[in-house]
């Protein structure tokens, strides 16, 4: 017979490396379930992902209304490609995202970040895509813990029940 | 679901230790299942207790975020609280249901 062990998730890594609003979001209410259940946290933000924690940027994410199958239109018909060329839909689309996430009491980024270092997690900028953008500590959110290489995720990635995860 | 018996009552449990019957609930039964979670209540402990029976019995959605506001306690508060399960383990001492809630 073989023994089933159990081992527990005890630490997850997050990995970010888009900036459309549900991309964020997956990443940030992972990061959150996972402090709220005694999970420790660390997430990484990397290319286009750094966006989330960019003070200036941060809480104007948008959403895809080009080149995204799964968008509808209220009421279930699918949204037209066309439409979302159009100035102002992909503004008006996320900013409705936005508004029904908040009635689920899904937070803006910057308060979701807050909550999910007031639980103990950890915020981490890519120093690759940090250099390519242009980007210095005094850019990104307070949240942020530092700015670190692949390498340094790695080696805080270790031990048993850890899963790195991309979103 | 099972029975045990708590603060020399017994009590209807799920699984998790969560009370079925909210009207089961006392102070001396939030103690004994906070001690099993080594977690001493305070009174501050109890003042976020009351507020998540009085939202709950209103049949409102329970997350972190609205007890963050609640004007209680902060949410960095609220994990110093109720370290490894601020909501988790709250409902479970004021004897409501698991949260349902992703956040």
């Amino acid at each position: 017979m073989t023994e089933v062990k159990e081992t527990p998730l005890k630490k997850v890594m997050i990995i970010c490396a888009k900036a459309a609003i549900e991309d964020v979001y997956a990443t940030l209410i992972m990061a959150n379930g996972a402090v709220m259940e005694g999970i420790e946290a660390k997430l990484f933000f990397t290319f286009f992902g750094l966006d989330a924690i960019t003070k200036k940027r941060m809480n104007k994410l948008h959403t895809a209304v080009v080149g995204n199958p799964g968008m509808r239109m209220p009421g279930g018909l699918p949204f037209p490609t066309l439409l979302g060329v159009v100035p102002g839909v992909e503004a008006g689309v996320s900013a409705m995202m936005k508004k029904q996430m908040d009635a689920l009491d899904v937070p803006p980024v910057d308060e979701f970040l807050d909550m999910i270092t007031a639980g103990g997690g950890e915020v981490y900028a890519c120093k690759m895509a940090a250099d390519m953008f242009k980007l210095t500590m005094d850019d990104l959110s307070e949240h942020v813990k530092a700015i670190i290489t692949v390498g340094e995720l790695y080696a805080m990635s270790g031990g048993d029940g850890s899963q790195i995860i991309f979103t | 679901m099972a029975q045990k018996t708590l603060a020399g009552k017994t009590v209807e449990v799920t699984d998790e230790g969560y009370l079925v019957n909210r009207k089961d609930w006392t102070k001396e039964i939030a103690i004994e299942i906070a001690k099993e979670e080594g977690i001493e209540l305070t009174e501050k402990h109890f003042e976020v207790i009351e507020y998540l029976r009085k939202e709950s019995a209103a049949g409102a959605q329970l997350s972190i975020r609205k007890v963050g506001k609640s004007g209680i306690v902060d949410i960095k508060g609220l994990y110093q609280l109720f370290p490894g399960g601020p909501l988790k383990y709250s409902s479970k001492f004021a004897g409501i249901s698991k949260p349902a809630s992703c956040v």
